[in-house]
């Protein structure tokens, strides 16, 4: 089964929310997501200094199998994106919620967000 | 639907396949990792679980005339050993299955005796067709799909794999089976029917056997392919790897809907053979009218210029007109670059052209190349 990090919240979209004081928050994909997607070979992401809003598409992963779009589940402004991904998209495989994080946004609002708890009970993931 | 498990559930379980539903079956979609399996079948060698293919035994003094009859190609035509690619046609034309079919040795004088092997998802379908073309011809035909598991290994180090398992005075038999052929070997201590066929762009070999025996044979070419580079490898890795390859698959590139000829596949049709098959009338029409070279639409490979993989239904677009749809895509592992199959109209159909997909929303340019987009070197 796939793992679920218990300190992080989590949107319907499977995307992973950091939240860490007032900085900006880190955003990912959960092992959830990565696991049904298969092997990643490309990642699209929003640009530093654009705008995200919560709930909408931001970016896009690919897999050979699939391709998924990327919600943003926060507003905010993108602070810096995760270049490692992009050059080397296995990362989110291999390590979703370290080295595979995707970009980081100074949020002003929130989406919906589950605690991992209650992502992993809808989601099929593991504590 | 209903779920089939193949004989050999229990060790993809053990190895931690993830599943999928393939034609009712549960079959293996990959174990670790989908890209390192395409990798391993192009560098070395992967097993493929193959069981919920169909296995339809043919045999009768008419068995080679039916066949003819019920198919579009000459499989009476085909020498003892050798195998043919055919297509089971309905009246209008439209591609029911598209099958391999083995001609094996008389079991005795004046029989004949051929194994037709179509898709899982239509195993019953052609059965039954089959069946009900068989009326008036002195044929047998025998639907032992359930009964019959299929191992596949597929890669450059297939041979080298098999040899292991096989009796050294058995080895040229191996060695010299040519492509698209088959022979009875003894493998891990078993008389198996073994063919060099595949649907990988690469060498390799596929065993038919009794259900019962799979299990053993799995684990032994296993064992025998350990120091060889050989993982099991599921369907995601197989589809990249026919899609690379340039090979139809059966409802994504081929249907009841489409024709031989706008599919690339006029060559499988034998319009030449003297007697009657069904969907002659239709297919010679088809032919004559120019689908797939003048008229309609036509099966085209596609390389993307961008990084973005156009995908199975997207629309392809000429100057922003609809002028075709993708039937399957995807980034190619060996290649590097978005690749995909689709019919396109055939004015726009020569390689070169440059068309767009419609990838959610935005158009990117994709050129027409002529396929396979693979091929091994040999």
């Amino acid at each position: 089964m796939s793992k679920v990090v218990a300190e992080l919240k989590y949107s319907a979209e499977h995307e992973w929310v950091a939240i860490d004081g007032d900085g900006p928050v880190g955003i990912g994909i959960s092992a959830v997501a990565a696991d049904a997607l298969g092997d990643i070979v490309y990642v699209d992401l929003p640009e530093v200094g654009s705008t995200v809003t919560a709930g909408e598409t931001c970016g896009e992963v690919e897999s050979t199998k699939s391709v998924s779009d990327l919600y943003s589940p926060v507003t905010g402004e993108v602070t810096e994106i995760n270049d490692a991904v992009v050059g080397d998209p296995a990362l989110i495989n291999n390590d979703p919620y370290g080295a595979g994080w995707l970009f980081k946004v100074a949020a002003t609002e929130e989406g919906p967000l589950m605690s991992a708890e209650e992502y992993a009970a809808t989601n099929g993931g593991e504590l | 639907m209903s779920e089939n498990y193949t004989a050999l559930y229990e060790q993809h379980k053990k190895a931690g396949a993830s599943f999928t539903d393939f034609g009712g079956w549960q079959m293996p979609l990959k174990y670790e990792s989908e890209l390192a399996e395409h990798h391993a079948v192009r560098k070395s060698a992967g097993l493929f679980d193959l069981s919920h293919m169909g296995e339809v035994w043919v045999s009768g003094p008419e068995a080679g005339a039916f066949l003819d009859y019920a198919l579009v190609g000459k499989l009476s035509a085909v020498a003892v050993g050798k195998a043919k690619y055919s297509l089971i046609c309905n009246a209008d034309g439209g591609i029911i299955d598209d099958l391999i079919t083995y001609r094996r040795p008389s079991p005795e004088d004046g029989v004949d005796k051929y194994l037709v092997v179509p898709n899982a998802g239509n195993a019953k379908v052609v059965a039954a067709a089959l069946l009900e073309r068989s009326a008036g011809f002195d044929v047998v035909v025998e639907n032992a799909s359930a009964e019959t598991s299929l191992i596949a290994v597929q890669g450059p180090n297939a041979e080298a794999i098999l040899l292991e398992l096989v009796p050294a005075e058995q080895h040229t038999l191996v060695t010299e089976l040519k492509y698209y052929a088959a022979v009875e070997v003894t493998i891990n201590g078993q008389d198996l029917l073994l063919a060099r066929t595949g649907y990988t762009g690469e060498d390799g070999f596929e065993i038919y056997l009794p259900n019962v025996d799979a299990p053993g044979l799995w684990e032994a070419l296993l064992q025998a392919g350990e120091g060889h580079g050989l993982i099991p490898a599921g369907l995601a890795a197989r589809d990249s790897l026919r899609l690379e390859a340039g090979m139809p698959l059966y409802g994504n590139e081929l249907s009841r809907h489409v024709n031989a000829y706008a599919a690339g596949l006029g060559p499988v049709v034998s319009l030449a053979k003297e007697s009657d098959f069904i969907g002659r009338d239709a297919l010679t029409a088809i032919k004559a009218a120019g689908v797939g070279s003048t008229l309609g639409q036509k099966l085209v490979g596609l390389r993307g210029t961008g990084r973005r993989a156009a995908r199975a239904h997207y629309s392809v677009l000429k100057d922003g007109s609809l002028i075709g749809e993708v039937t399957s895509g995807q980034p190619s592992p060996t290649l590097g670059y978005p690749i995909a199959l689709a019919y396109v109209d055939v004015e726009h159909s020569e390689p070169g052209t440059i068309v767009d997909v419609d990838l959610r929303g935005k158009a990117e340019p994709f050129e027409v190349v002529a396929l396979p987009f693979y091929k091994r070197q040999k």
